[in-house]
C-alpha cells in the first residue's frame, strides 16, 4: 500500500518511476474509508487528481498534502471546524498552501481540528471529533488533531498544521507522529485564520524527521504579507540530516513537574542514546512551565477576543450564535482582561512574565545547545476527557507552552511505545531562535538510532 | 450674566496620500475611484487570515508632520488594536496607536495664539457607509475603498480661546499639511475631519469643566467656528439656569444655523486597546529622525518671516498668498525676479492680492512681472513734464493763484484739474498736489 509510505519514499519512488501518481492517489483513496470512523478530514479537494497530474515534474511531485482547516485554501472551503464558517469558500490561499502548489504539491483535504483551534483534543470542533488511528478509544490530541490522525493512519504522506501552544507538537505526541514548531516568524501566517497571533506558527506534521525538514524547506521563508515574519536567512533543512551530534550539550527540563511520575521512568532511559552517540546529557533547571500556563491563557485569550470580532455573519459565513462554548468562554475570559482597569492587571503582567521566560531561555542556552523535554505530561487521553474541564489544553501542553509564548522552535518525535495499548510517548526538542537545523539534526538522530519510530522500523524490516 | 470663556481643544482627522493603503498594497484613492469596492484585498476586507503589514511611507510622513509642529518624537512606538463593532470596521477593530503614539508634545503658532500638540498618531480609516433608498426598499451599502487608508489624528490641547481661534488653527494646520504634500485634506470629501470639545468656564476660573460637548462632523473651517460660538451662547444659558451641559456629540445644522445632539455619551466606551500581534513594534534612531527633519521643506511660518525680511511684504498679503504650496512657491519666485528687478516686492503682493493684475497661481513670474509694471507705467509720471505743466498752469491763472495766496486753499482743486487735463491722462493725484503745493507754496 503506497499511502503507507514516507514521503521522501514516495518522492523517490515517483523519481525514479517506481510508482505513479495514479497508483499513489488510488492507494490513498482506498485508506479514505478509515474517515467514516475517524473523522479526520471535514472536506476534500475534488480535483485532486487533475491537480495532481500537471505537477510530475516539480519537487513535490505532485504528492497530496493534508492540510489543517484553519489555512485558507482558494476554492476549497475553510471552517476552522467552526459552523460560523461552514459555507466559506475563500477566494485566496495562505502563503503556506500557495508555497506547497508553487513547488508541486496538492491539496487533498483539510482536516479536522479544535474549533477555532481552540484546545488540545479535537473535541471541540464542531464537526465531531477526531479519533486517535492508534487506539480509537484515545484522543488525538490537539488542535491539530485531523492532520496528527491523517499521518498516523496513512490517510495521508504528510501533513501541515499549525501551533499556538502545543497544537503541531501534542497531536503528534499523542498520535506517534513527527511534528515541527518552527520559530516564531519563520513561517508566514497570512491566510492561516488567526488564533493567538503573537505564537501562531504554522509547521509540517509527518511520518519522519527527513520529511518533516522537506517540508519545511518548502514553507519556511519572509513573507512581504506577514509584518512579523522574520528576514533572517533559511538553511536546507535537509541538510541536518544524518549529521553527528557528538560533542552537543542537551539539558534535560521539566522533569521534576508533579504528575509525571508514570511516564518519567519510561522516558529516562531515551536519553541514554544520545549519551551513546556523544553528545552530553544533563539536567537543568528551567522556569517553573506552570507559570506559562497563566501567560498562555492571558495572551491567548485576549488576542482570541480581538481576532474572532470580524466574524460577525455580516458578509460571510455564518452569524455568532454558531460559536461554540469553548469560543465564548475564550471570547469573554480575553474580553474582561482587555478591559480597562484590568488589562494592567493581567495582559500586562502577561507579558512581563513572558519576557522572564525568554530570559531563562536565553541562559539556558548560554549552557546547552538544545533542551529536551516530554511533549506531554502522558499517553493520549481517554474519549471524553476533555469534556467540562475549560483548562484540559492548558495542562496537557503545560510542557510546551513556555518555548511556545517565547517563539522558540522545538520537534516532537516518539519516544516510546506502550504495545498494551499502542500509544506513543513524544518528546520535545527546542532549539534556540531560528536554530531549527539543530533540533532537526538531534531529532534525526534519535529517529534513526532509537526503534520507536513505526515508518523507520517497516523500512528497516 | 457671569462672564464665561471658552475651553476648546480639537482633534484634526486627515487622509494622508500615500500611493497605497496604510497595511496593505491596495491602492489608496478613495475619493476617485470609478466604482465602490474595487480598491480591496483579504486584508482591507477583514477576510480570515488577512494580516496587516505596515506602510512606511506613512509613518515617516507622520513622523515628519511630528517635527513640523515641533513634537516630540517617540524612538519606540506601536500600533495597537481598538476593539469594538461598526458595520463599517472590517475586522471588529481599528489598527491605531493607544499609549506611543509617532509623536507628542508639540505646538502650532497662530496669529491668535499658541496651540499645543498634545499627539499625534496614525492609524487606518474605515469603510465608507451609505445609507440609501433603492427600488423602495431602505438598504445600506459599504464600500471598503476607502477601508484601511492611512489617517493622522492630530489632538491639541485645550488651548483655544475663541471660534476664530479655532478656525485659524485648522486653516493652519491644514496649510502645514499641504506644504509638506501628505495630505490633499479635501473636507468636502472627508480627506479632513474637523472636531472641536467644547466647554466653557466663567472668566478667572482655572480648572477645567466637569463636562465638555464634542462637535462632530463639521466640514469646513466657517461652519466650525460658527458652531464653536453657537456652542459657547446655548452652554451659557444652560449654566445660568444653574445646570451642567449634557455630556454628547453634537453636529451643526447650518440652514438653522445651531448645533444638535447627535449622541448622548453616558460612559466613557471601553475599547480595550492592546498593543497588535500582527505588526512588530517599532524603534527609530536619532539620526532617523534628524535626517527626516532636515528633509522638511520650508513651512508657513519660517517663509513668512523670511518674505518679511527679505521682501518686506506685509503680513495681510503673506497671509493669502502663502495659503497653500503652490501659490507660495508661485509667490516666491515672483517675489525673487521682482527684487532681482529693482522693482518692489510688496507693491506687486499688493497688486496680486487685490487684483489690480491679472495673475494666477501657474502664470510665469515674467509674465506677471511685466502685467505689474504696464499697470504701473500709465500711472507713472516723469517729474520734469509735470513740473513744466504745473509752471504753465500757474502762470496763466494769476488770479487764482492770488486767492490761493489770500488763503483760499480749496482753489487748489481747479488747479490739479487744470494740470490733469493738460497731462491728458489720469495720474497719482498725490503727486500733482505735492507739486502744485510746492509751486504755491514757495
Amino acid at each position: 500500500m503506497l499511502n503507507t509510505l514516507t514521503l521522501a519514499q514516495v518522492l523517490a519512488k515517483l523519481k525514479n518511476k517506481e510508482i505513479s501518481q495514479q497508483e499513489l492517489l488510488a492507494d490513498l483513496e482506498k485508506s479514505s474509508v478509515q474517515n467514516e470512523k475517524l473523522n479526520v478530514f471535514l472536506t476534500m479537494n475534488e480535483h485532486m487528481a487533475k491537480d495532481s497530474s500537471a505537477l510530475a515534474e516539480s519537487k513535490l511531485m505532485g504528492v497530496p498534502l493534508a492540510i489543517k482547516d484553519n489555512f485558507c485554501t482558494s476554492g476549497i472551503r475553510t471552517t476552522a471546524s467552526s459552523t460560523v464558517l461552514n459555507t466559506f469558500i475563500p477566494q485566496y490561499d495562505s502563503t503556506v498552501t500557495k508555497r506547497l502548489k508553487a513547488a508541486g504539491g496538492v491539496i487533498q483535504g483539510k482536516t479536522n481540528m479544535d474549533a477555532w483551534a481552540h484546545g488540545s483534543s479535537t473535541e471541540t470542533s464542531q464537526y465531531g471529533r477526531t479519533l486517535n488511528p492508534r487506539n480509537p478509544d484515545h484522543l488525538p490530541g490537539g488542535s491539530s488533531g485531523g492532520s496528527a490522525a491523517a499521518v498516523a493512519a496513512d490517510m495521508a504522506i504528510a501533513a501541515i498544521g499549525s501551533e499556538t501552544a502545543g497544537s503541531i507538537r501534542q497531536p503528534s505526541a499523542w498520535c506517534g507522529t513527527v511534528g515541527l514548531k518552527p520559530t516564531y516568524g519563520r513561517v508566514s501566517r497570512y491566510g492561516v485564520i488567526a488564533m493567538a497571533s503573537s505564537t501562531d506558527s504554522p509547521g509540517p506534521i509527518t511520518k519522519t524527521v527527513e520529511d518533516a525538514a522537506i517540508l519545511f524547506n518548502h514553507i519556511a521563508g519572509h513573507d512581504p504579507y506577514d509584518g512579523t515574519s522574520s528576514t533572517s536567512p533559511v538553511e536546507d533543512y535537509t541538510a541536518a540530516l544524518g549529521q553527528p551530534i557528538k560533542g552537543l550539550k542537551i539539558g534535560v527540563v521539566y522533569m521534576d513537574i508533579p504528575g509525571l511520575a508514570d511516564v518519567k521512568s519510561l522516558f529516562e532511559p531515551q536519553l541514554k542514546v544520545f549519551e551513546e552517540l556523544g553528545a552530553h546529557v544533563e539536567y537543568a533547571q528551567a522556569m517553573d512551565p506552570n507559570h506559562s500556563i497563566g501567560v498562555y491563557t492571558v495572551v491567548q485569550r485576549a488576542e482570541v477576543s480581538s481576532n474572532l470580532g470580524r466574524f460577525t455573519g455580516v458578509r460571510y459565513g455564518d452569524d455568532r450564535s454558531h460559536f461554540g462554548d469553548e469560543a465564548k468562554r475564550r471570547i469573554m475570559l480575553g474580553t474582561y482582561t482587555l478591559s480597562k482597569g484590568y488589562s494592567d492587571k493581567y495582559y500586562l503582567m502577561a507579558q512581563k512574565v513572558r519576557t522572564l521566560f525568554l530570559q531563562d531561555f536565553t541562559e539556558l542556552f548560554k549552557k546547552y545547545d538544545v533542551l529536551i523535554s516530554l511533549t506531554s505530561p502522558g499517553f493520549a487521553k481517554k474519549i471524553g476527557a476533555s469534556e467540562g474541564s475549560a483548562m484540559f489544553g492548558e495542562l496537557e501542553d503545560m510542557l510546551v507552552e513556555p518555548s511556545s509564548i517565547t517563539g522558540l522552535p522545538g520537534i516532537n518525535v516518539p519516544c516510546y511505545h506502550d504495545p498494551k495499548t499502542n500509544l506513543s510517548l513524544g518528546m520535545n526538542i527546542m532549539a534556540p531562535m531560528w536554530h531549527e537545523s539543530l533540533m532537526i539534526k538531534v531529532a534525526d538522530a534519535f529517529e534513526k538510532h532509537t526503534q520507536w519510530n513505526p515508518w523507520r522500523n517497516a523500512e528497516k524490516q | 450674566m457671569t462672564a464665561y470663556e471658552l475651553v476648546c481643544g480639537m482633534e484634526v482627522h486627515a487622509e494622508l496620500k500615500t500611493n497605497t493603503k496604510m497595511f496593505c498594497g491596495c491602492k489608496n484613492d478613495p475619493f476617485h475611484a470609478p466604482q465602490p469596492n474595487i480598491y480591496t484585498c483579504p486584508v482591507c476586507l477583514g477576510m480570515p487570515g488577512g494580516l496587516p503589514v505596515a506602510n512606511n511611507k506613512a509613518i515617516e510622513w507622520t513622523i515628519k508632520l511630528g517635527l513640523a509642529l515641533n513634537c516630540k518624537i517617540n524612538l519606540f512606538s506601536h500600533f495597537d488594536r481598538k476593539n469594538y463593532f461598526y458595520p463599517d470596521l472590517a475586522k471588529g477593530y481599528q489598527i491605531s496607536q493607544y499609549d506611543q503614539p509617532f509623536c507628542y508634545d508639540g505646538k502650532l503658532e497662530t496669529e491668535m495664539g499658541t496651540v499645543r500638540i498634545r499627539r499625534i498618531h496614525l492609524e487606518e480609516d474605515t469603510a465608507k457607509l451609505q445609507h440609501k433608498t433603492i427600488n423602495g426598499e431602505k438598504v445600506s451599502l459599504i464600500d471598503f475603498n476607502r477601508s484601511s487608508v492611512p489617517l493622522i489624528e492630530i489632538v491639541t490641547e485645550p488651548d483655544l480661546i475663541t471660534p476664530e481661534h479655532a478656525k485659524a488653527y485648522g486653516k493652519a494646520l491644514r496649510q502645514i499639511l499641504r506644504f509638506l504634500d501628505i495630505a490633499d485634506c479635501d473636507m468636502e470629501q472627508g480627506g479632513m475631519r474637523l472636531e472641536a470639545n467644547v466647554s466653557i468656564r466663567p472668566i478667572g476660573e482655572k480648572d477645567l469643566p466637569n463636562y465638555k460637548v464634542e462637535l462632530k462632523n463639521i466640514n469646513s473651517f466657517r461652519f466650525l467656528e460658527k458652531a464653536v460660538a453657537f456652542e459657547v451662547k446655548r452652554q451659557a444659558v444652560v449654566l445660568e439656569e444653574g445646570q451642567t451641559p449634557v455630556q454628547e456629540t453634537r453636529g451643526w445644522d447650518d440652514d438653522k444655523g445651531e448645533t444638535y445632539s447627535q449622541r448622548v455619551k453616558e460612559d466613557a466606551e471601553d475599547y480595550r486597546y492592546f498593543p497588535d500581534p500582527d505588526l512588530p513594534p517599532l524603534r527609530f534612531t536619532e539620526e532617523q529622525i534628524n535626517a527626516w527633519c532636515a528633509e522638511l521643506p520650508e513651512l508657513p511660518a519660517a517663509l513668512k518671516a523670511r518674505w518679511a525680511s527679505e521682501y518686506s511684504i506685509d503680513p495681510k498679503y503673506a497671509e493669502v498668498l502663502s495659503e497653500d504650496k503652490d501659490s507660495a512657491e508661485w509667490a516666491d519666485q515672483i517675489f525673487r525676479k521682482a527684487a532681482d528687478q529693482q522693482l518692489n516686492p510688496n507693491a506687486i503682493a499688493n497688486a496680486i492680492v487685490n487684483k489690480k493684475v491679472a495673475a494666477s497661481v501657474g502664470d510665469s513670474a515674467e509674465k506677471v512681472i511685466a502685467a505689474f509694471t504696464e499697470l504701473n507705467k500709465t500711472e507713472s509720471m516723469d517729474e520734469g513734464e509735470l513740473s513744466k505743466i504745473v509752471a504753465e498752469v500757474v502762470t496763466e491763472n494769476v488770479d487764482a493763484v492770488a486767492q490761493y495766496k489770500a488763503g483760499k486753499v480749496q482753489v487748489l482743486g481747479f488747479f490739479m484739474g487744470q494740470v490733469q487735463r493738460k497731462l491728458g491722462k489720469k495720474v497719482d493725484v498725490q503727486l500733482v498736489k505735492a507739486a502744485l503745493e510746492k509751486v504755491l507754496n514757495s
